[in-house]
């Protein structure tokens, strides 16, 4: 007999710990008891990322989707929908009240939160066979701007779609293209910023790894509209799959004479070149980045001309985000009414996050705007990894903030994101848990920052040091507490007097920090602990003698020698030899190992 | 194929377009689409793509394409793939290595069963897939 059903039990470690695998066992026990062992299959899968209506079984072909299910609902499942074919309807997840509770749009599957716009084909598609864009309803829009459309239409549909730059700072892209259009001469350039310099970013390059065709489509609208004939690519060098999957369209769209000469018999030139970058975080500032593109040294310009009017080669320049580029050819097919639906009034669309740090899914997700933190973290990503602690979510890299548990429930949009002083940034979000020392993630950001800076305008370089030089004080337990206000001033400073965005926003995490965690602050400057242990100078390792029973584990892990004792004796741990590298800690099955 | 006018491009789209929902590639029946990002190959995918083509060869299994796709955003558990067989629902599989891609073919291609404990859900809807 041929398998008709296979129930996927989701084995996620949140659903397990409901009781997922009694229900697994109770539905393979059940299809046997009522004879239909033969018939259907069951499988445990990974997380479905749901956890909260966990435990969660999705039947095949059907895709029934079932939640909240406990070991008790196996025979019924297996009576009803695998012998009857009926659904059992009070485990089926009601989609339509959990959609006007969150007062969605139509068409998003919901259980999921995630909508795909961006990374439509990212998985879905052979990203070096142009056929296969082209079934998608690749090149779409550029037929309708080449032959249906005025460039005043693409510029009114871009602004009704109220689409913004995914690149950071969330300028309105219509505006750009606009501003380009409008400027006065003969030579026009577009270009891609594709130089994702941001720890923890990886969204840019997925989508050029998985997508390629979809940004030289929005490029080549743009070149149209604005009309320009020549755009860059400038990527960074560090991306070499992204780079030759590119190389590989550039190809395939000249052969069909989608780039080139006279595309498609419109009459329209545009061409698109690639140009590396060397990974230098400053030059995906723009007009560092066009200073590279031309052959020099990457280093910010002042604003304005801003590019739009001066950029490449003096000439009039619209650079936008990979991800704002891939948004273009849905844009125009869906039209800028259908895009305006999805997100919020402040920001339309989606935005593709890179999910990191302590979570249990990490990964790529693409969400409408104004999807709350918490879907994310906990919806989508599962929950912070070993049952620990939420503490932060980092947004937006160097330029961005801490986001603390206050604010789990704010839906993301640029402007909400700033004013609780963090920042989209590009879209990294690293999950930060009890485990984190706050002062020490600032720390690391900062660091980062003043490593990256070019060094061109004094209120970055200097005050970008003294702020780390502070830190460093700090949490080697030297702190004072006049250094908060004195780090607040430095910041202001530098905020108000940084030539490029670089300077002006790398006192973010610091501030945000020192806004939603003081206490952390004020504890390694006042009582000079670590809270979380991180900050090596402030903690010492000790052995709790009533728990320690004399296994001698941690002494033959200790690399440095520094713990001592006699076999069923306590142990001891010799402060002044200890590194302070933690291996004895995760040694101890006794739990006898302490930080302080 | 040579420069394309409007007319062409449409006409290729069409064709094409019934094919991308079959999923099929000339006379095959199956298709194994590997994830083959940065992260996939990374974390071994290149192994699992040979691997493939090697038990293939081995039991003699010629009706079954082996294709490459972009990044799923499942980072957590790359290797990913997604498996296509006739009359089987569509499923992708998470945390693959040799091992499993040997009960792949043993279990899922030739009779017909999933694999446990590496299924997974597709991340999300995507728009041209609800239209
Ligand atoms: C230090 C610094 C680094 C930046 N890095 C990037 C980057 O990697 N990618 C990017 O698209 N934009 C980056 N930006 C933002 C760009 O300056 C620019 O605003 C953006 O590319 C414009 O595109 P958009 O309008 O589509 O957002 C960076 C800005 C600064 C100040
Ligand atoms: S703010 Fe920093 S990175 Fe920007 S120009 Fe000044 S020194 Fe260079
Ligand atoms: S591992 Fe734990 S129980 Fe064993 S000697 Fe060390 S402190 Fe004592």
């Amino acid at each position: 007999m041929a398998i008709r059903n296979y129930i996927l039990v989701c084995g996620g470690s949140g659903c397990e710990s409901s009781h997922s695998d009694d229900i697994y066992k109770n539905l393979i026990a059940e299809a046997k008891a009522q004879g239909v062992a033969d018939e259907v299959q069951v499988v445990k899968t990974g997380c479905f990322g749901f956890c909260e209506q966990g435990p969660i079984v999705k039947i095949l072909p059907e895709d029934s989707f079932y939640v909240q299910v406990k070991p008790s609902d196996a025979k019924e499942l297996i009576s009803e929908h695998i012998i009857k074919g009926r659904q059992v309807e009070r485990l089926l997840y009601n989609k339509e009240t959990a959609k006007q509770k969150a007062g969605q749009v139509e068409d998003i599957n919901f259980y999921k939160k995630q909508y795909r716009i961006v990374l439509r084909n990212c998985g879905f598609i052979n990203p070096e066979n142009i056929d296969e864009y082209i079934a998608r309803d690749g090149y779409e829009a550029l037929e309708k701007v080449l032959f249906d459309l005025t460039p005043e239409d693409v510029i009114n549909e871009l602004k009704t779609a109220g689409l913004r730059g995914r690149g950071g700072a969330g300028f309105p892209t219509w505006m750009k293209w606009n501003f380009t259009k409008m400027a006065q001469n003969d030579v026009k350039y577009v270009a891609c910023n594709a130089d994702e310099g941001d720890p923890g970013a990886y969204m840019d390059r997925s989508t050029l790894e998985g997508d390629p065709h979809s940004i030289l489509e929005g490029m080549t609208i743009c070149g149209h509209t604005i009309g320009a004939n020549k755009g860059f690519i400038y990527i960074r060098a560090e991306y070499p799959l992204a780079i030759h999957r590119l190389e590989i369209a550039i190809k395939q769209a000249h052969e069909y004479g989608l780039l080139g000469k006279d595309i498609l018999g419109s009459g329209f030139d545009f061409d698109i070149e690639l140009r590396y970058g060397a990974g230098a975080f400053v030059c995906g500032e723009e007009t560092a980045l066009i200073q590279s593109l031309e052959g020099h040294r990457g280093m910010p310009q002042p604003r304005p001309p801003f590019p739009a009017v001066k950029g490449l080669w003096q000439k009039p320049t619209c650079l936008n985000n990979v991800e704002t580029w891939a948004n273009i050819p849905v844009i125009l097919t869906r039209g800028g009414e259908w895009f305006h639906k999805i997100g919020t009034e402040d920001s339309p669309g989606t935005k593709v996050f890179a999910l990191t740090g302590k979570i249990k899914n990490s990964g790529l997700v693409e969400v409408p705007m104004g999807t709350t933190l918490r879907e994310i973290v906990y919806d989508i990503g599962g929950g912070i990894t070993g049952g620990k602690k939420f503490k932060a979510v980092q947004t937006g890299g160097p330029s961005g903030g801490m986001i603390s548990a206050e604010n789990l429930d704010t839906p993301i949009d640029f402007g909400r994101l700033q004013s609780i002083g963090s920042m989209m940034g590009s879209g990294s979000m690293i999950v930060i848990n009890e485990d984190d020392c706050m002062v020490d993630v600032a720390k690391f950001y900062l660091n980062f920052s003043v490593d990256e800076a070019c060094g061109k305008c004094a209120p970055c370089r200097i005050g970008g040091r003294t702020l780390l030089n502070i830190l460093e004080k700090i949490t080697n337990g030297n702190g004072e507490l006049a250094d908060i206000k004195k780090m607040k001033d430095v910041a202001h400073a530098m905020q108000r007097g940084s030539l490029c965005a670089l300077g002006q926003t790398a006192p973010n995490p610091l501030i945000s920090s020192l806004k939603w965690f003081e206490d952390e602050f004020m504890a390694h400057i006042v009582d000079k602990k670590c809270p979380a242990g991180k900050c090596k100078k402030l903690i010492t390792y000790t052995i709790d003698p009533e728990k320690c029973v004399g296994c001698t584990a941690c002494a033959r892990k200790c690399p440095v020698g520094a713990i001592s004792g006699e076999v069923k004796k306590p142990h001891v741990i010799d402060t002044t030899v200890c590194i302070k590298c933690g291996a004895c800690i995760q040694t101890c099955k006794f739990g006898a190992i302490s930080i302080h | 194929m040579a420069k394309m006018t409007l007319d062409q491009l449409r006409k290729l789209r069409e064709s094409k377009q019934d094919d991308i929902k079959r999923r099929a590639t000339e006379g095959k029946e199956g298709q194994i689409i590997i994830g083959m990002g940065t992260c996939g190959i990374a974390a071994g995918a290149k192994i699992v793509l040979d691997e493939f083509l090697d038990q293939f060869e081995k039991r003699g299994i010629t009706n079954i394409s082996v294709t490459q796709t972009g990044c799923m955003g499942l980072c957590s558990v790359e290797p990913t793939l997604e498996v296509i067989m006739p009359n089987m629902p569509n499923i992708i599989y998470g945390n693959v290595d040799k091992a499993t891609v040997d009960k792949i073919v043993e279990d899922h291609i030739i009779n017909k069963k999933l694999v446990n404990d590496h299924v997974i859900d597709r991340p999300a809807s995507d728009i041209v897939g609800d239209k």
